[in-house]
């Protein structure tokens, strides 16, 4: 975008040139002819500002010297003579080779043409010298100190409404800044027979906390402070002590509503002061009733401040709490040697011992990997702004309806969900919701909507986007997959497994490709950045109702429940998540499936992995192996092993650089006799599976 | 949603940038090349905004301004000017004229949306 308006704007600075040089020319003839000046200037100020704009500061800089004076001779203050035009003329060639870019050794004419302005300046001192500009209004202010309360009084001109501008606007923008009160002063507002309805009456009290500090606040008021009454006090700094804040009295007189002396004769008195200042009419009711409104602010703010100090929360660096979970790891393994060896020697005094470390370790576990939790939905409240700002981008109104924010997660696994989530939510916008016009033709309503659910499931946290979108079309992935040689024309599936296929590598049907998605990462890699996570994804859809993709996640990744495994001596984990059941293969079964790497379990037919073979491992296999059946994607495939031990809390150990990329094994973990496990990535054993199947 | 901004402005430039910027962020947008266009154009039309430059041929943004405030139909739409940070009296003489804001060019395009999106509500 950046370089179509650069390209833009070099198009319309030669036009500019061309334009300058044949009215430089016509005004040497014609030296008083105003409408010539008047162009010469425009020509000049355009190229100037749109300079600036696309990042031809050079050519804005050197411009606006010939601006100034012309903006002189336009005035009257200087007349047009012969060295004017061709110092004119001369810098109409600079500007040329400066859009050119080309002309290093011609830099040294440039001061001296410069110069000749200057000296054109009547008494110059200096006067163009252009002043630092004023904080351009909306910026972000990236300071953020401890929140302040501060009070604004804000009376606008009463004619504020011929200058477009609109009051309500103002308080809304203040809203986002921080905790807001409004109480409007209606006193000045005349009786109905004398309102001018063009006129602003009404002026407002605003109490605002917030930490974006005054400037934030000014710049609110940028466009309307010069004609308006407005004055912005901070009334609490945040760092006051606990206690009161100033009693009703004080503040009006802070205020200069109340004059002291009326406050201490009223207070003599003894009644409700509020009451007593409306009915002497010392102070109006809307006055008394915007002082209440302060001090209950600034309460509320002062008991928030306390409440967040009172919840005694101590911030650590996030390593530490890593470095303490890998040490309960240690922890665990230990304890689990500890229980080993306690029923090995049959002592009942060892054994109370080891029963009650045990417990204790897993209070520590639960504990410790409790502190690495974080809610979800600080990665949801991103997705609020994204899905707005795309729809915006694409041209579709979408409503993102988030639940279940609450839902915790393992730090690690949290930050590695956010791209996967983001891609998701991309998909559903660009390709899921329709434009507004076709949902209302299709009888939907014009705003699409999208939930991003969250929530627990045993073990595991569910994560769901579903949108009411145009849905997939299962037609023309099954024409893709035919097409690419993934799938055979006669065979039926089911739709699930259908649907798997988006996610392989090389699979796109989207038909145009849009700033959005279809050129990014696609569903292969949010299903690759799932399964990192020992997580598994999975699609529903219906055509022209809309998709649900359903991620299931561990809560933490540093522990998990294993199934352990033998094979010949070896011992190996498979994540419990994956594992529906375990079933006996015999060598009939083999026999009888014709070389075929196939079970049937319960009607059904399960193609496996056999692992012995995969891992190249010596010796024959049992009579009766077992087959540990998993389910990813929708999709059963079995692993056969040995022998199946039983449960096992594993806490995970990644592996050594060397060992990192071998491909089924994603970690390791050690046994209580200290016996080394490795952990199997069932997913990529299963993928190599399927590679091998359709060779 | 789906409101209608009109930016004049004789550079072809800015005016590319500022509708490409404005479209993007969601706004309809009808350019003008000088006053006199802008007048012509919004005939019996309505828009949410004028954006407008200060400097420009036929009709300058002052004028337009002073125009636009005298049509019953455009007396209270928000009109933001664009001025150069040399331009310190004209910025009060388009505040006299009825200008509801201003931006100092050269902006960036988060500028302007922050802008329209303030006087827009």
């Amino acid at each position: 975008m950046k370089d179509k308006n650069r390209e833009a704007y070099k198009e319309e600075a030669y036009e500019l040139l061309a334009e300058l040089e044949e009215s430089l020319l016509a005004l040497e003839a014609s030296p008083e002819d105003e409408e010539l000046i008047g162009r010469v200037f425009r020509a000049m100020h355009t190229i100037k500002g749109s300079g600036a704009m696309f990042g031809f500061e050079d050519i804005a800089s050197f411009t606006h010297e010939v601006e100034t004076v012309f903006d002189l001779v336009r005035d009257g203050q200087v007349r047009v003579t012969k060295d004017l035009v061709d110092l004119s003329l001369a810098a109409r060639d600079e500007i040329r080779a400066m859009l050119e870019g080309d002309e290093p050794e011609d830099v040294h004419q440039r001061p001296g043409i410069i110069a000749g302005f200057r000296g054109l300046i009547p008494g110059a001192a200096g006067e163009a010298g252009s002043g630092p500009a004023p904080a351009p209004p909306g910026e972000e202010d990236s300071w953020a100190g401890a929140p302040a309360t501060y009070r604004i009084r804000f009376r606008p001109a009463a004619d504020i409404f011929l200058s477009g501008a609109n009051p309500c606007h103002l308080l809304n923008e203040l809203r986002q800044l921080g905790d807001f009160n409004v109480v409007a002063q209606t006193e000045a507002i005349p009786f109905l027979a004398d309102i001018n309805p063009e006129r602003c009456y009404t002026s407002w009290d605003l109490f605002l906390t917030t930490s974006r500090g005054f400037d934030a606040i000014a710049d609110v008021f940028i466009f309307v402070a010069d004609d308006s009454e407005l004055d912005i006090q901070m009334i609490d700094d945040g760092t006051a002590d606990r206690g009161d804040y100033k009693k009703l009295g004080e503040i009006l007189v802070a205020r200069g509503d109340l004059d002291e002396d009326s406050l201490t004769r009223l207070l003599a008195q003894r009644q409700l002061i509020g009451e007593a200042l409306i009915s002497t009419g010392l102070v109006s009711g809307d006055k008394v009733e915007s002082a209440l409104v302060e001090q209950r602010h600034v309460r509320a703010a002062q008991k928030k401040r306390q409440e967040n100090e009172g919840a005694a929360s101590i911030r650590v660096p996030s390593a530490k709490l890593d470095k303490l979970v890998d040490l309960v790891g240690e922890l665990v393994t230990v304890q689990a040697r500890l229980s080993q060896t306690a029923i090995n020697f049959q002592d009942s005094q060892l054994t109370a011992i080891a029963e009650e470390v045990e417990r204790l370790t897993g209070d520590l576990r639960d504990n410790a990997l409790n502190m690495r939790m974080l809610p979800i939905g600080t990665i949801f409240s991103k997705f609020q702004r994204l899905v707005r700002d795309l729809s915006g981008e694409l041209g579709r109104q979408v409503g993102l309806i988030t639940a279940g924010a609450e839902t915790e997660l393992d730090k690690t696994v949290l930050e590695r969900l956010n791209d996967p989530l983001v891609h998701l939510l991309r998909n559903s916008l660009d390709h899921g919701i329709e434009s507004p016009e076709v949902r209302v033709q299709l009888g939907k309503p014009a705003r699409g909507k999208i939930s991003l659910t969250a929530s627990h499931a045993g073990a595991q946290v569910i994560i769901r986007v579903q949108d009411d979108g145009r849905g997939l079309d299962q037609e023309a992935i099954r024409a893709k997959a035919v097409q690419l040689g993934w799938l055979a024309p006669e065979v039926e599936i089911s739709d699930k497994e259908l649907f798997s296929f988006i996610m392989s590598p090389g699979f796109s049907t989207a038909r145009e490709v849009t700033s959005v998605s279809g050129r990014g990462v696609g569903m292969d890699v949010v299903k690759k950045a799932i399964e990192a996570l020992q997580g598994s994804i999975e699609i529903d859809s219906q055509k022209g109702v809309g998709t649900s993709i359903t991620i299931k996640l561990p809560l933490t990744l540093a522990i998990i429940e294993g199934l352990l495994v033998t094979i010949e001596e070896d011992y190996f984990v498979v994540p419990l998540s994956v594992v529906t059941e375990c079933v006996e293969l015999t060598r009939e079964d083999v026999a009888r499936a014709h070389g075929h790497k196939m079970a049937r379990v319960r009607d059904e037919i399960v193609p496996y992995v056999h692992l012995r073979e995969r891992f190249a491992m010596e010796g024959l296999p049992p009579a009766i192996e077992q087959i540990v059946i998993t389910e990813m994607n929708g999709s059963k495939v079995g692993l056969v092993v040995d022998q199946v031990i039983g449960e096992q809390q594993t806490v995970i150990k990644s592996l050594g650089r060397v060992y990192r990329h071998v491909a089924g094994i994603s970690g390791a973990t050690l046994l209580g006799d200290g016996t080394v496990a490795l952990i199997l990535d069932a997913a990529q054993l299963v993928q190599g599976q399927a590679g091998e199947l359709l060779n | 949603m789906g409101k209608v901004i009109m930016t004049v402005d004789d550079s072809a430039s800015v005016r590319q940038m500022v509708s490409f910027t404005l479209q993007a962020a969601g706004y309809e947008v009808i350019t003008a090349v000088d006053g006199r266009d802008a007048l012509g154009k919004l005939n019996g039309q309505p828009v949410h905004l004028v954006i407008t430059d200060l400097n420009m041929p036929n009709l300058d943004g002052i004028g337009l301004i002073r125009q636009l405030r005298a049509d019953a139909r455009c007396k209270f739409i928000p009109i933001i000017m664009l001025t150069t940070e040399s331009q310190v009296e004209k910025k009060q003489e388009g505040k006299a004229a009825g200008a509801t804001g201003w931006i100092v060019k050269p902006f960036q395009p988060e500028q302007l949306v922050a802008v329209v999106k303030k006087v827009l509500g």
